[in-house]
């Protein structure tokens, strides 16, 4: 049996890097917020966060700990342990997709050793994604029901219908994808896309999909509950949405697992379009350097695509203004699935025209 | 109806074009806006480092004024009191007695002199209205509280500190 | 007891509770969530059987989407007790009886069957290239109809969706 054949060394090994992807993902999350009120202090001329430390670095602290203070409020009429239960399932759902993600190349060791940057490379990376995708919803459905409050639900159930109709989009145009790569595996989509170019053309899906990131990066916006598609928290119109009744860490883990969500998504999406931590030169770069740094230099460039990402989601919230909830169904179900649905049939007729040949 | 002015627009509700639809083009329009404003200006003053000029006629918190050897100005004589639009001064007049010459100009002074910060709007007629040059008002600012009476400023928080000795309070 | 035993006694467990809460529980919603409980542990054994695909699917399908969808139309619908129209004797008896058949067939079938215990390792059906080729050759004509029936629900829901 394969699972009974782990050795310490390995555990210990898989430990660490778990370790060290949660509070890596977590600190990246707390500086996105950070990162979030000066983009959008920037956009409309203003300073943002500048007291609490030098540029109002030590901000997402002195906001964790305000958050830790408050008072925790469960309303008497809540369902008490689907209330709770709520923010630990969005918290959850977050924190896992980060198992599947290749973060850097391997790292041989000089006693032969080769060490993963990758929990787990399970040969379904992808639909594992989708998987924790499609669970995530629960979090926002349970804790805007068991608010017992009518926007909550109201807010829960847009974020449920919106969540289902853009998973459809997201995986249609995801298909082209895998049917290019011909695999599942997150790590053997990142080895294909090596380099920047190659047979004289980019190695990059961006370059080759490009119609399938443009559908995907949009349902990735819905999947996020982001604007322009934050129908779930519509505070015109619902008034917070589905965290109305949290308070104290509770609103502070679905806030957080939404900058957490934030995170992983520029992560995948420069994974399975930008490459991942491929970058141009990057065999000159691993013949001139030692192993270790190249190793780091992959991790850094991986990281600097998913902050790049991070600014671009931030750079459209606060540019465009929200979508109608008839507007939304209409652009995921009238646009973005034909697109997508196009799309694939092109791929399949370019890959068996290129197959003929 | 005649236009007061050429700004009206009419809304143009005519069906949008193939290139309309895509949005595209006019997300990355505005996606452009934003990204201007970037390298725009910054509208904010960082306050207490930095302060916005005032205007030479801006009117803050009032005093009480003193002449050069420390005597109080104002003599009671109620002025600006009724000038007051919001009838926010009230005072009570008493008479000088032999020996206080060093305290008070005139032979009458204020034994009471109150200004109602919740009631006044700074209008400055007070100001205008004395014939002593008593009050004034100053450049400061005034201060929050969390009682309604410390808002309301008696002649000691009024007066202005005494030229010769340190301490009048 | 080998750990594969351990889990597969953990997920029998879970998979059979969380059914029984399924149909035991007095609130519609705590019914839905143990039936995605029930999801997860079936997935669980998927894995064990070194079916991920098949796993992940029943998740990505059933927990994610369908289940969804479930919980959706109950919280709209806000049952609880007081909503819960009374049943009259003869429905009641009905049930009973049409589930003891129901019941009695299936252990008439279990009883029947020789169970050949599955060997857990060595079949790599689930796994996606091979579930593919099989599904395209050998069953390629139910695989093709049950394509052709949810085409004709999905129609069918756009009918009721259409009518005034």
């Amino acid at each position: 049996m394969m699972l009974l054949q782990l050795d310490v060394a390995f555990i210990i090994e898989k430990l660490i890097l778990i370790t060290v992807i949660l509070m890596g993902s977590l600190g990246i999350a707390m500086y996105a917020t950070w990162g979030e009120r000066k983009v959008a202090a920037v956009m409309q001329d203003r300073r943002g966060p500048s007291r609490a430390g030098p540029f109002g670095l030590l901000q997402p602290l002195a906001d964790g700990l305000k958050l830790f203070m408050k008072e925790e409020i469960i309303p008497d009429s809540s369902t008490r342990g689907l209330f709770i239960l709520g923010p630990c399932l969005a918290m959850l759902t977050a924190l896992l997709t980060s198992a599947v993600i290749p973060w850097g190349p391997d790292y041989v060791t000089e006693a032969g050793r080769i060490i993963s940057l990758q929990v787990a490379d399970i040969n379904i990376g992808i639909l594992f994604i989708f998987g924790v995708l499609s669970i995530g919803v629960y979090g926002i459905m349970l804790g805007g029901w068991a608010s017992n409050n009518k926007f909550s639900l109201l807010s829960s159930i847009r974020a449920a219908a919106q969540a289902i109709s853009y998973e459809l989009a997201m995986g249609l145009s995801l298909i082209a994808v895998i049917m290019m790569t011909g695999t599942l595996s997150l790590r053997e989509i990142v080895d294909q896309q090596h380099g920047f170019w190659s047979d004289g053309y980019f190695t990059w899906n961006f370059f080759k999909q490009p119609v399938g990131f443009m559908v995907f990066l949009i349902c990735t916006f819905a999947e996020l509950n982001r604007a322009p598609f934050d129908l779930a928290e519509a505070e015109s119109e619902l008034n917070m949405g589905f965290h109305q009744e949290y308070s104290s860490m509770k609103l502070g883990f679905y806030l957080f697992a939404e900058y957490i969500n934030l995170f992983v998504s520029s992560v995948i999406l420069s994974t399975l379009f930008f490459g991942g931590y491929n970058f141009p030169f990057m065999d000159q770069v691993q013949g001139a350097v030692p192993q270790f740094v190249f190793v780091a230099v992959c991790v850094l460039v991986l990281l600097t695509k998913a902050i790049c990402f991070i600014l671009f989601f931030m750079f459209v919230r606060w540019t465009l203004p929200r979508f109608r909830y008839d507007q939304l169904m209409k652009l995921g179900w009238k646009s973005l699935i034909p697109i997508a649905l196009i799309n694939m049939v092109v791929t399949g007729l370019v890959i068996l025209w290129t197959m003929k040949k | 109806m005649q236009k007061l002015t050429n700004r009206s627009v009419q809304v143009d509700r005519s069906p949008m074009t193939m290139g309309e639809k895509m949005y595209l083009p006019a997300i990355a329009k505005g996606l452009g806006i934003t990204l201007s404003h970037i390298f725009k200006k910054k509208a904010t003053v960082n306050y207490p480092e930095e302060k916005r000029p005032f205007s030479p006629v801006f009117r803050g918190l009032h005093i009480l004024n003193r002449d050069e050897e420390g005597r109080e100005k104002c003599t009671a004589c109620g002025l600006c009191a009724l000038a007051c639009p919001a009838e926010a001064i009230t005072m009570e007049a008493a008479e000088r007695k032999p020996g206080e010459e060093h305290l008070y100009r005139e032979e009458k002074y204020a034994a009471k002199y109150e200004i109602n910060m919740l009631r006044c709007i700074f209008c400055g007629y007070c100001e205008e209205a004395c014939p002593k040059d008593a009050v004034y008002l100053t450049e400061t600012l005034m201060p929050a509280s969390y009682q309604r009476k410390e808002f309301i400023y008696k002649k000691e928080d009024l007066l202005i500190p005494h030229p010769k000795k340190t301490e009048t309070k | 007891m080998e750990i594969h035993e351990i889990l597969f006694w953990f997920l029998t467990v879970m998979a059979l509770g969380c059914g029984l809460g399924v149909i035991l529980s007095r609130n519609p919603i705590s019914s839905v969530l143990f039936l995605i409980a029930t999801f997860f542990a079936i997935s669980g054994h998927y894995i064990l059987m070194n079916a991920q695909f098949l796993a992940i699917v029943n998740i990505i399908v059933y927990a994610g989407a369908i289940m969804v969808l479930f919980l959706f139309v109950i919280m709209l619908m806000n049952l609880n007790a007081d909503t819960e129209p009374q049943k009259n004797r003869l429905i009641q008896f009905a049930g009973v009886l049409s589930g003891g058949i129901l019941f009695l067939v299936i252990l008439a079938a279990l009883r029947t069957t020789t169970s050949n215990a599955a060997d857990f390792t060595s079949t790599d059906i689930g796994l996606m290239k091979n579930l593919g080729k099989v599904l395209f050759t050998q069953y390629v004509l139910p695989f093709e109809i049950s394509s052709v029936l949810f085409l004709s629900a999905m129609i069918g829901a756009i009918v009721i969706g259409k009518k005034e």
